[in-house]
């Protein structure tokens, strides 16, 4: 716990909240990605790029405790990961909740705080409060009394958002929130995203296909592919060198005058195509 | 006996039978017990599971009707391990329908066999299948009183848990619930819960106990304490009509109350519910999985 407040503290120093050195994970037998080094602090917002199978969600899982590192070490709030950290927020990769689930946005708010307590106490109404609040945050306070099984995708994430938000987390995982949304509550979701992270100061991982929507909010970015993965500011990494080191192919990233990046393989058509 | 325009006469005389008490006390707690659990049931989906325990209940029933001890005592037993072991399967086998519709099968086999073995009376067999609430002892009573007890503490003890576990089951393991645990201790609970529903319904009526209150109450609530009340309401409703119906006439309660909730579960799926939902966000019914994304 000691530990855990030392993790607090560091707000106004910029040391980091996860750490990691020559960090591998995968499953027995089969490594999915080896010799990862990074380092992310307070309030800072980091796209994690990458094709299917790059072993994204495996990142997730090590840092929430979920599966153990095959090797490197890795440290959040300076501990190692532990499963069930209440400071950490985080949205599953998923399609969507039974369209027949008749039960409120609010009530699973509400769980995401006092849903690992045991025990049944009709009368408290702390957890409802604060789900309140970050349905708010979430931007989803219309969304309260509706049916989870009626909402829209992009109505569902925002839920989801609060839902991780409501235990007042320091860092946020977000496993393809923007997958089955369209360009506009791609936009919107992004957004809202970026609030939290500037107003509450919260760290925020966010997995996605697609780097270009994510690059006017991003600090940092993860690029995940081959068995590695480069880690730096966007303008580091998103290099034709850096991904080139990436991929063992030579690609070259090109810029439209919007900053919007496309990263095209130089080389025959054949070969690692992202 | 005849029905009199003065209900209160009626129920006086209903009363004033032993066998109406009990059957009326036992049929209050396994209402109860069958509204709550029965609202997790249709929360989780876990509707067919509940009736795979009835039917593996009912092969280890018949087993303890040819063994000569108490059929609650194989149904227990048969129900339990089937809960455990589908508990263990894990929520996440996704050809679970598949695997326990094969053991049900296997199950109803076994009951069969035990029933050609045993050589008495078909009229055991009979109430385990559609139930016989009219001849429930007063010692069953209060054996359905300590289970019903049970239960109920034992759903309070994991009700955050298993609200959230049932409705984010991702989220909820990623905040360290123990789901092996918590889908053990529910399926036990329900396990149990169906044993005795069956006493009500029987086995092959179990449904109307444990699931159609339940999945009616879900579309008269939003909030899972409102919906389990509303759940407890109609199965004790559908019971106490059904005892008091079938007191007057010469058909069996189990008819009365599968009809008594089927009717409701129609009504207000198909009439209340249009009523209501129309007013706070049109055409949601008629939503498609496709319809939904952005």
């Amino acid at each position: 716990m000691a530990m855990l407040e030392g993790g607090r503290e560091a707000t106004g120093t910029k040391s980091s909240l996860i750490t990691a050195q020559n960090l591998s994970a995968g499953y027995s037998g089969r490594r999915i990605w080896s010799d990862v080094s990074f380092s992310f602090g307070r309030g800072e917002f980091v796209a994690v790029i990458g094709p299917n199978g790059a072993g994204k969600t495996t990142l997730f899982r090590v840092l929430l405790g979920l599966q153990r590192p095959l090797g490197g070490s890795i440290l959040v709030f300076g501990e190692p990961p532990r499963r069930g950290n209440p400071h950490i927020g985080y949205i599953p990769q998923r399609h969507t909740i039974d369209t027949e689930t008749n039960v409120e946005c609010l009530e699973l708010v509400r769980l995401g705080l006092s849903g690992t307590q045991w025990g049944f106490n009709p009368l408290a109404h702390h957890d409802r409060d604060a789900a309140l609040s970050a349905l708010e945050s979430a931007g989803a306070a219309d969304l309260a009394h509706r049916r989870l099984g009626a909402l829209s995708g992009g109505e569902l994430q925002r839920i989801f958002l609060a839902e991780a938000l409501v235990s007042d987390p320091d860092i946020l995982l977000l496993d393809e929130p923007l997958s089955n949304l369209d360009i506009r509550r791609e936009m919107e979701l992004l957004h809202l995203v970026n609030n939290v992270v500037r107003t509450r100061g919260v760290t925020a991982l966010l997995i996605a296909h697609n780097i270009n929507p994510l690059l006017p909010h991003m600090n940092k970015v993860m690029y995940a592919a081959n068995g590695k993965m480069a880690t730096g500011k966007p303008a580091e990494v998103l290099t034709s060198e850096s991904l080139t080191r990436l991929y063992g192919v030579q690609v070259e990233v090109l810029k439209d005058p919007h900053g919007n990046v496309a990263i095209i393989p130089v080389e025959e058509h054949h070969g690692n195509v992202p | 006996m005849s029905i009199s325009p003065n209900i209160l006469a009626d129920l006086q005389q209903i009363w004033s039978y032993q066998f109406m008490q009990n059957a009326i006390e036992a049929g209050t707690l396994t209402a109860i017990v069958a509204g709550v659990t029965g609202y997790f049931v249709v929360l989780r989906r876990s509707a067919f599971t509940a009736h795979a325990f009835s039917e593996i209940g009912f092969a280890g029933a018949a087993w303890a009707v040819l063994s000569g001890i108490p059929p609650l005592a194989g149904l227990l037993l048969g129900s339990n391990l089937g809960g455990l072991g589908i508990a263990l399967l894990g929520r996440r086998a996704t050809n679970r329908d598949t695997q326990i519709g094969i053991v049900l099968a296997f199950s109803l086999g076994l009951g069969l066999l035990f029933i050609s073995l045993y050589s008495g009376y078909a009229t055991q067999t009979y109430s385990i299948l559609f139930g016989e609430i009219l001849g429930v002892s007063y010692d069953q009573v209060l054996e359905t009183i300590v289970a019903a007890v049970g239960i109920l503490i034992g759903v309070g003890i994991i009700y955050r848990p298993l609200l959230f576990a049932s409705l984010d089951e991702d989220v909820a393991e990623a905040k360290g619930m123990p789901m092996l645990t918590l889908g053990i201790a529910f399926m036990i609970i329900v396990a149990v819960a169906v044993s005795f529903a069956v006493q009500v319904t029987g086995v092959l009526l179990v449904f109307s106990l444990m699931v159609t209150p339940g999945a009616t109450a879900q579309y008269l609530a939003r909030r899972p304490s409102r919906a389990i009340a509303a759940s407890v309401l109609i199965a004790l409703l559908a019971t106490w009509i059904g005892l008091f119906l079938s007191f007057y006439t010469p058909y069996p309660v189990s008819f009365f109350i599968t009809a008594e909730v089927f009717v409701f579960y129609l009504f207000v799926r198909f009439v209340f519910v249009r009523f209501r939902w129309e007013k706070i966000s049109p055409g949601t019914i008629l939503k498609s999985p496709s319809d939904r994304s952005g």
